[in-house]
């Protein structure tokens, strides 16, 4: 599907498909077009071209079928401030043929000390936790959390893991944005990469890490910096490219490269300013896919 | 498991406890009107008529003269020496000076001295000479300007419903509100309708307050039928509520909604017949006033209450405020913008 604003191509032909009962999420730096992506398919944005069906449904014919059946918890929503957690639940239970009741949902997603507080009192954690509790409320089959955890402290952040752990254990199908890679890592089944509007590695976590030449990573400065000549030369070396001051090789075991690439720089003169290792991760696979870091691309 | 309530019910619920405990739209609620009443209360309490002031000047005969026009129960008078009679004359102190032969001194383009000059020639003149006239004084309830007044109050404070609609609705939409609930099966029109039905609530404590200062400050009530005058006020609620509704259908500003809110305000506010009458305006502008709500509901509140209507004599009004009602709700549901 494809989806423009003014001038900005913000989905470019982006095609995926979510089976039922798994945990997708779509991994992209801010402008990717995830948000746009996901609310075209909450059908809370026109698209320009494309396909969507959900639940085997269309937005054009069975919206509110759709509706009854997804449950959704956009990137920036605030929720009523002068209503109290309960109030809120209860007025969106209301909206639902079938739900769960505020009670027990209140109980499960620990908030039952904030039963009866204002939602304008709430923090941060909690807000987003109440949240996702309105996308829990009407017991959807495929649930929309766009950057959840976005904002998060550690602790909000495993809680809400739990959540969306046990929505899945309980067969839900989930979809979800983010660009934390542990996030994705942890929590998804299958992970879709998303740059300028569309998908530019898919497959799960594993298999995209897999999929770069090599398990490790170096990150490396010296002082002067060593000609890539040097690098090509390093046994073990897969790829390499420069990731802001530092060096950044891809390489299929630390023990093979880095005792001799310890000796060039020693043999060049040069002084090692950082050196780090690390098992390659999703972040490695976006940064090995567009030069850029997911962060500040 | 407990049955659900029905999402209507819940909508409305929520926004009468959005505005209860939003302290500041309470206050102006509820306040405005009373404050209001009590100000005209000052302005048009029982008070006696006032006299004019006029001065005489010293000489031979002025306490004679002086004595005389006190009488006049139209007159307050004092006596003064040449000087300090023309100074209070000048700063309008008194409205008329009193000179030997009898000569009035006066400025005649002050309407008080045109005044003063009649009650004295009044006075001087022998109770024989005057025209057999009697007074009949307009004291009774249903023909002073309070009486004009006050229906003219609450037909504004109805109008006032507009505001309250507004804002809450663009708040939403400004935080994604809007844009979450249009995520749910909620029904639309059950959200825009809760809007009207949560106004509802508090119509009958702003009726009461006004009213009810209405009767203990000015002996003003209702005439005719109770329930005309609240099937006025709910289609008036109906009908401002619909266009609040359609104002705020796509305004995406705080600034935005009070510009167009006062836009639309304004005029009924001048031409409706508030604080006069709009018969005063050109006879083909009365076709279009007629036609405005507040027009309506003014004409239909002073009906019941001043002139003792039935429910079966204002029906034009309550015509004009539900077409205004049904119109700009059918509209606003057409063109609500959720996001
Ligand atoms: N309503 C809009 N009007 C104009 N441009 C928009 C609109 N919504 C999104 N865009 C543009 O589309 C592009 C994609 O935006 P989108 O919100 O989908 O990104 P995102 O991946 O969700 O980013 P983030 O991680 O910051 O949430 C951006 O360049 C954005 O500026
Ligand atoms: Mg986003």
């Amino acid at each position: 599907m494809t989806k423009s604003f003014a001038d900005v191509k913000a989905v470019a032909g982006l095609d995926l498909s979510v089976a039922r009962g798994e945990c997708f999420g779509l991994l992209g730096p801010n402008g990717a077009g995830k948000t746009t992506t996901i609310e075209i398919l909450e059908g809370l944005t026109d698209r320009d071209g494309g396909e969507v069906s959900v639940l085997g449904l269309t937005w054009e014919k069975d919206a509110d079928a759709i509706r009854e059946r997804i449950g959704i918890s956009l990137q920036d929503t605030q929720l009523n401030d002068k209503l109290s957690v309960f109030e809120t639940l209860r007025l969106f239970r209301s909206f639902y043929r079938s739900g769960r009741e505020p009670e027990a949902l209140i109980e499960q997603l620990s908030l039952g000390e904030k039963r009866n507080a204002r939602v304008g009192k709430l923090s941060g954690g909690q807000r987003q936790r109440l949240a996702v509790a309105c996308a829990l409320v009407g017991e959807p089959e495929i649930l929309f959390l766009d950057e959840p955890t976005t904002g998060l402290d550690p602790q909000s952040r495993l809680q809400l893991w739990d959540l969306v752990v046990a929505f899945r254990s309980a067969g839900g199908t989930v979809l979800l944005t983010t660009h934390y890679m542990d996030e994705a890592e942890r929590l998804c089944d299958r992970v879709a990469i998303v740059d300028h509007g569309k998908v530019i590695a898919i497959g799960t976590p594993r298999e995209l890490i897999s999929s770069l030449q090599g398990g490790s990573v170096v990150e490396f400065a010296t002082d002067p910096p060593l000609p890539k000549e040097t690098l090509a030369a390093l046994p073990g070396v897969s790829e390499y490219r420069p990731h802001g001051p530092n060096w950044f090789l891809l390489v299929r075991a630390l023990h093979e490269t880095v005792p001799p690439l310890l000796l060039a720089v020693e043999a060049a003169g040069a002084k090692l300013v950082t050196l780090s290792t690390h098992q390659a991760t999703l972040e490695d696979v976006f940064v090995s896919l567009t030069g850029r870091d997911l962060r500040d691309a | 498991m407990r049955k659900p309530s029905s999402p209507l019910y819940e909508l409305t619920l929520v926004r009468v406890k959005e505005f209860l405990r939003e302290p500041e739209a309470v206050f102006w609620t509820f306040l405005f009107p009373i404050l209001l009443a009590i100000c005209l209360g000052l302005a048009f309490r029982d008070k006696p008529a006032d006299r004019t002031p006029v001065g005489v000047l010293e000489g031979p005969g002025s306490a004679e003269l002086a004595a005389r026009l006190s009488k006049s129960p139209g007159l307050t008078v004092r006596t003064y020496t040449e000087a300090a009679g023309g100074n209070a004359l000048r700063s309008g102190k008194i409205s008329l000076l009193l000179l030997p032969g009898p000569v009035f001194k006066l400025d005649p383009t002050r309407p008080d001295a045109r005044l003063a000059r009649l009650e004295v020639e009044d006075a001087l003149r022998g109770a024989n000479d005057r025209p057999a006239t009697k007074i009949e004084e307009m004291k009774e309830p249903g023909a002073r300007y309070i009486d004009f007044l006050i229906p003219g109050i609450l037909g504004m404070n109805v109008l006032m419903a507009m505001w309250g609609l507004g804002f809450p609705i663009v708040n939403a939409r400004l935080r994604n509100l809007l844009k979450r609930l249009s995520a749910t099966p909620m029904k639309r029109w059950h959200y825009l309708l809760a809007q009207i039905l949560a106004r509802l609530f508090y119509l009958p404590i702003e009726v009461f307050a006004i009213l009810g200062f209405a009767r203990i400050a000015f002996d003003i009530t209702v005439r005719g039928s109770v329930l005309a005058l609240w099937a006025l006020l709910l289609t008036g609620v109906f009908a401002f509520s619909g266009v609040g509704l359609l104002i705020a259908a796509r305004t995406r500003t705080i600034e935005g909604l009070s510009g167009l809110m006062n836009l639309v305000m304004l005029p009924m506010w001048l031409l409706s017949g508030v604080f006069f009458s709009y018969e005063r305006f050109p006879d083909a502008a009365l076709p279009f006033i007629r036609a405005l709500p507040l027009t309506a509901l003014n004409d239909g509140l002073r009906a019941v209450i001043n002139g003792g209507a039935t429910l079966g004599e204002v029906t034009v009004s309550l015509a004009i405020l539900a077409a205004w009602g049904l119109v700009t709700f059918v509209a606003s549901v057409k063109l609500f913008v959720w996001k």
